[in-house]
């Protein structure tokens, strides 16, 4: 259906692809695997019509196409579901989904039939209860990639490309990926799947091609029978998926955090638990279980009730009834809460790293010093020296690379911007991390780094607490874990005494083990 | 993690990118070497005099003053309409009877206490009752404009001749320089300063480009964009001392469309209206190529209307310019 051959495309300084041939077959879902950096973003631009090859050909269904423009693309049946959702977030659903192909007569929309329709395709997905005259924006990330997705379906797409799709969903949402894209592809519909998960390739992929530096170095390898080592030494040259760092040998310190009772309506209730010193404290549940809010709860980021105390001092008596601070001037309570856990030793690496951490034009150094800007700082005039060299050697001791603090962010990969948000939280002697899916969008190899920064940084006597939708990092991470259901703590315990099953049970069917 | 031979590859990019500002404001430059240059043809007797420098720069200093600080608050994410009519009102209020009563200093701080004040009701309103910066800072100028005019009587209120000292920063030349220039450029360096080198400024950049990052980096977000409005009225304060100095007097007509002017100078210096990115040097730029039209019109004895159409089209050459610059950056 669709061959792709010799694909180059040249940017300033950089052969991002070199040479890449891909084949697609009507009905098959097409994995396209490689390290970040290997060109499967610019390879699937090239496909989306947002970028244009600088050379070899593309044909469709036998005829050369070479999609100039995203509505050339379109046009052509191609669409695109890519990882940094693009959706409008002040639209409604109904909206985004016919965003360029309107129900209009004569100019003038018509709502009703978008919504009719709108709620038709939905439905199709599995997912009638998001609605179509809700607003984009106020939608959780994983009901936006449901949208994401019906736009493409709405357009009666031939090709679906889709960028990541399971990275911002749980598992229960991953199974219903799998059974619409089953739907798809039983109806000719081809898909090409670029995933980081081996487990996600085996259940769902046909076939492979794998992509390294530009080029393609394996077509058409069956997805179900060639073993994991060969893909990933393809891919690498070097043997790892999910290695964790052992885990601390000392036993842990003294409590660093201490939550009592905390709830926020909708969310969570009830949630008690304590952070020690050097010692990572897993929260395990799926997409709307409460994790990330107990996170941003913690964090003085969202109202709750309830009491926060870190270090055995009351931080706040967080939610409507806010009340004094037993041991400080009433001043920092009116000032919020985030400034005040700053204050008082927290750090918190978000879900979304660009849009919540990182600020993308400014350099590495800037992003890393700006938590941390007053220690740098005399009556606000900032040693500019100080730090550059603090900021460098933090780069160096997290092994940010490129090696060039002055350089901005968002030419740094996945993993290197995460541990830029990292590196932002040494600095000021932190009491306390919280991580909210701080591997999301991070290549293989990079994940084991992280892994072992993090580690490091426990090791250091710093307290963890760990969010993320990947049962089996919370499980290879963490030294306890705490496993959420519709916002209660169901489970408790050290995390060698589980494993992924009892986890994954336990998260579905609700049975505490 | 991007491989060894790539990230080679790419450094390139970056070293191009311009990061010293002397490449930054080339295109400024530029512009306002042209603009000389079309000076230097069309009135050369009277374009390249130092008397008609010294206008130049006299002119340029109140709204410079002004831009100085809606550079700061354009580039922490917001916008400030009301700087004109803040200025006019603290005019008004440092020139009543009551007021002259205590002297030029009394003045000068009276016009600064007031305009830092209306900017921290501006900042407030933005900050701590969520009203979206045009809106809130909208509704400033046209109650500083009222106030002015209700204070005033709207009549124009003359300097008295024994608080002269205020008139001095206008008339008192320090190597042929008139003293309201030395406290534009004062207000210049320390803008500058204030934005490059301490940790507000670093705040300013962070708050304007991702202010959902600069929160949970424990940044107060919102005091910040408070103190941001209070700046600029701040600069009105002083715009307001320059305003008097030049005219001799107070009045709720001074700095009409003053906003405007300051927009447009930061707008063609650079800054990003989405906030975020900008200079103040890049600003000052804008600025004295905005004020060098208006002398090249004056000494070429053209129409004002003519003027505002060469400005307008300015401002549109100058940010497509910068746009076509910002796609080559961006990877």
């Amino acid at each position: 259906m669709l061959v792709m051959r010799g694909i180059v495309k040249q940017f300033p300084g950089v052969r991002a692809l070199d040479g890449v041939d891909l084949d697609v077959r009507a009905g098959e879902v097409h994995c396209l695997l490689g390290q970040n950096g290997a060109g499967k973003s610019t390879l699937i631009k090239v496909l989306a019509g947002a970028h244009r090859p600088d050379e070899g050909t593309i044909e469709l269904n036998g005829v050369p196409a070479a999609p100039a423009s995203p509505v050339d693309a379109i046009r052509l049946g191609i669409a695109t579901i890519y990882q940094e959702l693009d959706l409008v977030d002040g639209l409604t659903v109904a909206d985004n989904i016919f965003l360029g192909h309107e129900h209009a007569r004569l100019g003038f929309t018509d709502r009703r039939a978008a919504n009719r329709a709108a709620g038709e395709v939905l439905a199709r997905l599995g997912h009638p209860e998001i609605r179509p005259s809700a607003e984009v924006g106020r939608l959780p990330p994983a009901a936006k990639q449901i949208v994401s997705m019906a736009r493409a379906l709405s357009r009666e797409a031939r090709l679906i490309v889709m960028d990541e799709p399971s990275a911002a969903l749980a598992h229960d949402e991953v199974a219903n990926l799998f059974r619409i894209i089953r739907d798809l592809t039983a109806r000719g519909v081809a898909v090409v799947y670029i995933s980081h998960r081996m487990e996600e390739i085996r259940e769902i992929g046909d076939r492979v091609t794998v992509l390294k530096d530009g080029r393609t170095i394996a077509v058409g390898l069956p997805a179900r029978d060639t073993p994991t080592s060969e893909i990933v030494s393809l891919m690498t040259g070097r043997d790892v998926e999910y290695v964790f760092p052992p885990r601390a040998s000392r036993p842990p310190g003294e409590e660093v955090l201490r939550v009592e009772g905390l709830s926020a309506p909708g969310a969570f209730a009830g949630v008690s638990f304590s952070v020690r010193a050097g010692e990572i404290v897993g929260l395990a549940g799926l997409v709307g279980s409460g994790r990330s809010e107990i996170l941003e709860a913690v964090y003085g980021a969202r109202r709750a009730t309830g009491q926060v105390l870190v270090g055995g001092r009351q931080v706040r008596r967080a939610g409507l009834l806010q009340s004094v601070r037993r041991d400080g001037p009433l001043r920092a309570l009116r000032r919020g809460g985030v400034v005040e856990s700053v204050r008082l030793g927290m750090g918190l690496a978000p879900e979304e790293r660009k849009a919540q951490a990182l600020l993308l034009d400014q350099s590495v150094t800037a992003n890393i010093t700006l938590g941390g800007l007053s220690g740098f700082a005399r009556l606000g005039w900032l040693d500019r020296a100080r730090e550059r060299a603090e900021a460098t050697r933090l780069a160096e001791a997290l092994d940010i690379r490129p090696r060039d603090p002055e350089r901005p962010v968002k030419t740094l990969s996945g993993g290197n911007q995460q541990k830029a948000v990292l590196a932002r939280w040494l600095l000021g002697g932190r009491r306390l991390l919280l991580l909210d899916e701080p591997t999301r969008g991070v290549d293989v190899g990079a994940r084991a780094e992280l892994y072992t920064v993090i580690r490091r940084l426990a090791e250091d006597g710093i307290g963890v607490l760990l969010v993320s939708s990947e049962v089996p990092e919370v499980l290879g991470l963490a030294d306890r874990v705490l496993v959420l259901r519709e916002g209660t703590v169901i489970h408790q315990g050290d995390a060698r005494d589980l494993d992924e099953h009892r986890v994954l049970d336990m998260i579905m069917n609700g049975r505490a083990a | 993690m991007a491989e060894a031979g790539r990230t080679v590859a790419e450094a390139p990019v970056t070293t191009a990118a311009p990061r010293s500002f002397e490449l930054r404001h080339l295109g400024l430059f530029v512009a306002l070497a042209l603009l000389v240059g079309v000076g230097l043809v069309t009135r050369p007797a009277a374009f390249a005099t130092a008397d008609n420098l010294v206008s130049i720069l006299s002119l340029a200093a109140t709204i410079g003053v002004i831009t100085v600080g809606a550079t700061f608050v354009i580039i922490g994410g917001g916008i400030d309409l009301s700087v004109g009519a803040v200025m006019a009102l603290a005019s008004v209020w440092a020139t009543t009877v009551a007021t002259q009563e205590f002297g030029p200093v009394v003045m000068a701080i009276c016009a600064i206490l007031v305009g830092t004040g209306a900017g921290l009701v501006s900042g407030l309103l933005v900050a701590y009752g969520r009203l979206v910066p045009f809106i809130a800072t909208l509704a400033m100028l046209v109650a500083a404009r009222g106030l002015a005019q209700r204070m005033s009587d709207r009549r124009t209120q003359l300097v008295r001749p024994d608080n002269q000292a205020i008139v001095d920063l206008a008339t008192t030349r320090v190597l042929g320089v008139p003293l309201l220039v030395y406290v534009f450029a004062l207000v210049v360096v320390l803008g500058w300063v204030l934005l490059n080198r301490t940790t507000f400024g670093r705040r300013t950049y962070a708050v304007g480009g991702n202010p959902e990052a600069a929160r949970l980096a424990g940044i107060d977000v919102r005091r910040h964009t408070m103190l941001l409005y209070a700046l600029s009225g701040l600069c009105c304060g002083i715009a307001a001392i320059l305003i008097m100095a030049r005219t001799t007097t107070g009045s709720s007509t001074h700095g009409d469309l003053y906003e405007l002017d300051a927009i447009a100078a930061v707008i063609i210096g650079g800054t990003l209206l989405t906030g975020g990115r900008g200079t103040i040097v890049g600003s000052i730029l804008g600025l004295l190529i905005f004020t060098i039209i208006t002398n090249l019109f004056i000494l070429n004895g053209l129409n004002t209307s003519d003027q505002l159409i060469a400005k307008g089209l300015i401002i549109v050459v100058a940010v497509l310019l910068q746009r076509r610059n910002l796609k080559e950056r961006t990877p």
